[in-house]
């Protein structure tokens, strides 16, 4: 399980569309070696197919596809993006934290949500990591949740 | 009570949702069997109430069940009050 390990996150990615952003989240997890890159494909298309539904809240999308599309590891990866990217939500754009999740199907992928929504209930977490200026000031904040 | 959370996948969004559903009906004290789900799955279960987003809310319209929208997935005062508008606790 690999819950937003330094190799997994990107402070000022200059992602400018939805998709960019979407591929640069996967391509963390690929480079981290917990998903396959038919992955990064396969949430791409599940963004093309479904709609922007992830952008979960305000400034924040959780793109993702399924476990039997390459994912060898329960993980989340986040790129903070520079500038904030439109997704086409009716409420909840523009986005500027994009959380790469590699979807498992063992009970780790529902400890990973768990930690993720606990973090991300408290807005103040979401302004914090919106403000981040380097993986330090992340990790600051996820010891805090623990 | 049978209530579904939906998404386009039924992998990590409807179940973020579920978890919070689940923590907003615990602290009413409303006993209900939540289960998360993908859009085309959702239209052939049967339900009391299904919970997503906007977005997804159009492809279950026909749905019997009472359709409940939640645009922000981490902010329990919007859940909690969008159950106090449908649901009697």
């Amino acid at each position: 399980m690999k819950f937003l390990d330094r190799k997994l996150i990107k402070i000022g990615a200059e992602a400018k569309t939805a998709d960019e952003a979407i591929k640069e989240a996967g391509e963390m997890l690929v480079k981290g070696g917990v998903v396959d890159a038919t992955y990064v494909d396969a949430m791409v298309s599940a963004y093309k197919e479904n709609g922007p539904y992830f952008v979960l809240a305000p400034s924040i999308a959780i793109p993702h596809a399924r476990p039997e599309d390459g994912v060898k590891e329960a993980s989340v990866s986040l790129i903070q993006l520079k500038n904030p990217v439109t997704f086409g939500h009716q409420s909840n754009d523009p986005v500027q934290l994009v959380f790469g999740l590699g979807a498992s199907s063992s009970d780790e992928h529902l400890t990973l949500l768990r930690r993720l929504t606990g973090l991300l209930n408290d807005r103040k977490n979401v302004e914090a990591l919106m403000n981040a200026d380097s993986y330090e000031d992340i990790q600051n904040l996820l010891k805090m949740e623990r | 009570m049978k209530v579904l959370t939906v998404c386009g996948l039924g992998q990590g969004t409807s179940l973020i949702l579920k978890m919070n559903v689940e923590q907003a009906l615990g602290g009413r004290g409303i006993q209900a069997d939540v289960e998360h789900t993908d859009v085309s799955a959702a239209s052939s279960m049967q339900a009391d109430y299904i919970i997503t987003s906007n977005e997804l809310a159009e492809s279950l319209t026909e749905h019997d069940a009472t359709v409940i929208l939640v645009n922000n997935y981490f902010d329990m005062d919007e859940i909690n009050q969008a159950i106090d508008a449908h649901m009697d606790s």
